[in-house]
């Protein structure tokens, strides 16, 4: 029986062929808050109407009140999973503003943060699909290495979650042994526990049944919604920022791009997959690049630019100059040049851009986030319709929606 | 022949004449002005041609200019070329009075949800999308916030008690 011929109604009833389901906003399916009102006819999807904006906190409009370095951590908060990226992405859209150069030991530490940052996104994203296939284990195993990753990040800038960490030009303090043994522990640990996870999802059966067919969306239609990262390339699409627009000197290292075919759930987990296992690759290369560095080049961790480069705090408690230099950068009182720069960089969910018109004032003019779940959300009623809720849930939590990015 | 900025911009005047106002490069990413009468057909000739191929739209916002009379709201428009990795912006210009901007989703699908945000924000009515309403703000919101006039917080609230924290 074909699902639109199920129920003739007789002239003039109040009645539905379809039933309402609301799916959120506070729903432990979907991952984060946003809303999906879907008309079923029975256990299939009919068509489903996104409500997004409960977590909209006016990012861009804060941003026009806000001194660049009270910026930071207002980008913390839009992809929370990966707050590294954000925070860097800025801090490189200010440095392509303000033209300033960063050192390469500079940018081998932000790369090494960075993947270790997708990384996190990812086990996250891929453990929850398991998750809601009803394979509890992987989720398990797999959080426990962001912990290893967080305490990197806290040894880095003190944070764990929300880092807004780095400065423009670098880092605000070298990385301490401490904080390279532990990059030691989790590069050695880590490929162990994604190889068993691997083994426990990859090829088993029932969850290639789940998700193989499921959110199926071709090259063209990706294209077309505007979709950038692991779901374009599950497509088939191999467009990766750090490949064509490459910044922070990601040329210097080799990695590939795990591509998909269908585009479907199946091949979003495994590209996912894939793309941890190249960024485990790339922070293999810039750490040894990094112990390549000798005598002062090894202690470089920032870029000199006094007048946007946040002084040392031993000197801002005790020397009067510094005080005002951090006091002046902190309020935006250091000069920027008029003009309008966008810069973007391959978020773990696609190319997170910061379209940033100053005038030449305290604070940005505009500045405009180019999230990239909000984009790709529009995707999401094609790619439900017509499935049953299952697997439409399984769908939604493929896509990698991240509440912060989607309302910013 | 790879595709540069001059070859894009030689090709925009040929089709279009006077009608694009070159805004320079400004850190290598050309810039260029349209009226809004001519953008979806701009935005199509850029989609169409062959050697354009401007087939990826990167991102769509607005900016509210105050000061510039007949020409306070903006639309700027990203589009990438991702074969050849060249990237463009254009930008429309309209009175704060007549806020009608064409739409660009039968050209860019993925143009909806941006439209959406900056009508949201601005107030710019795009003619022909299929479903302008507001998509982060509550539906009831009377006022579009990010317009310059308007300040961080809104002034009429009367459940927030701001008398301890030195805001009464």
């Amino acid at each position: 029986m074909d699902q639109n011929s199920a129920i003739i109604l007789p002239e003039g009833s109040i009645e539905k062929t379809t039933t309402t389901l609301n799916v959120g906003p506070t729903h432990p399916a979907t991952h984060g808050v946003f809303q999906n009102i879907m008309q079923m006819d029975g256990e299939r999807v009919v068509s489903t109407e996104q409500t997004v904006g409960y977590i909209h906190r006016a990012f861009e409009k804060l941003a026009e009140r806000r001194p660049l370095y009270q910026i930071t951590p207002i980008t913390d908060r839009l992809n929370y999973c990966s707050s590294p990226i954000n925070n860097m992405g800025w801090h490189m859209t200010c440095e392509k503003l303000l033209g300033v150069e960063t050192p390469k030991r500079v940018d081998y530490l932000r790369i090494i943060i960075m993947e270790l940052a997708r990384i996190c996104d990812h086990l996250i994203c891929n453990s929850i699909v398991g998750v809601d296939t009803g394979a509890f284990t992987g989720f398990l195993y797999l959080m426990q290495y962001r912990e290893l990753v967080y305490e990197i990040y806290e040894e880095v800038c003190g944070s764990r979650l929300t880092t807004n960490i780095g400065r423009i030009g670098g880092f605000e303090r070298n990385f301490s042994n401490t904080a390279f043994t532990k990059l030691e522990k989790f590069l050695k640990e880590y490929p162990v526990a994604l190889k068993e996870f691997e083994n426990l999802f990859n090829r088993n059966r029932i969850f290639m049944e789940r998700t193989q067919g499921g959110g199926a969306i071709s090259a063209e239609r990706a294209l077309a919604y505007g979709m950038t990262g692991p779901n374009l390339r599950a497509a088939g699409v191999d467009y990766d920022v750090r490949v064509h627009n490459p910044y922070c000197s990601y040329q210097d290292f080799e990695f590939d791009i795990p591509v998909g075919t269908t585009g479907d759930n199946y091949d979003r987990f495994m590209v996912r997959n894939g793309e941890m296992w190249q960024s485990l690759r790339i922070i293999e290369q810039a750490y040894q690049k990094i112990q390549g560095f000798t005598g002062a080049e090894a202690e470089v961790y920032h870029a000199e630019v006094p007048a946007y480069y946040l002084p040392k705090k031993e000197d801002v408690y005790t020397k009067m100059e510094a005080l005002i230099w951090h006091f002046k950068i902190i309020m935006g009182e250091t000069a920027i040049p008029k003009g309008e720069v966008y810069h973007s960089v391959e978020g773990a969910n696609g190319e997170l851009g910061f379209y940033f018109i100053s005038d030449g004032g305290r604070t940005p003019y505009r500045l405009h986030f180019r999230r990239p779940c909000f984009i790709y959300y529009q995707a999401y009623e094609e790619l439900a319709k017509g499935a049953m809720l299952s697997d439409a849930i399984i769908t939604l939590s493929s896509l990698n929606l991240i509440a912060g990015e989607l309302d910013a | 022949m790879s595709l540069t900025n001059d070859i894009v911009l030689q090709k925009l005047q040929a089709a279009f004449g006077d009608a694009i106002v070159n805004g320079g490069e400004p850190y290598g990413l050309l810039t260029v002005e349209v009226p809004k009468a001519d953008i979806i057909n701009v935005l199509r000739f850029l989609f169409d041609d062959e050697t354009l191929k401007f087939r990826f739209m990167t991102d769509l916002c607005g900016v509210h200019y105050p000061d510039e009379a007949g020409r306070e709201l903006a639309v700027v428009y990203h589009l990438h070329n991702l074969e050849a990795n060249v990237r463009l912006r254009i930008k429309v210009f309209t009175s704060i009075h007549e806020p009608d901007v064409p739409s660009a989703t039968a050209v860019f699908p993925t143009a909806n949800w941006m439209e959406r945000e900056t009508y949201d924000f601005y107030g710019i009515n795009f003619v022909g999308h299929p479903n302008l309403k507001r998509i982060l703000n509550v539906d009831e919101m009377d006022y579009f916030p990010l317009r310059k006039e308007y300040p961080l917080e809104d002034q009429t609230r009367t459940d927030k008690d701001d008398e301890m924290f030195g805001r009464g």
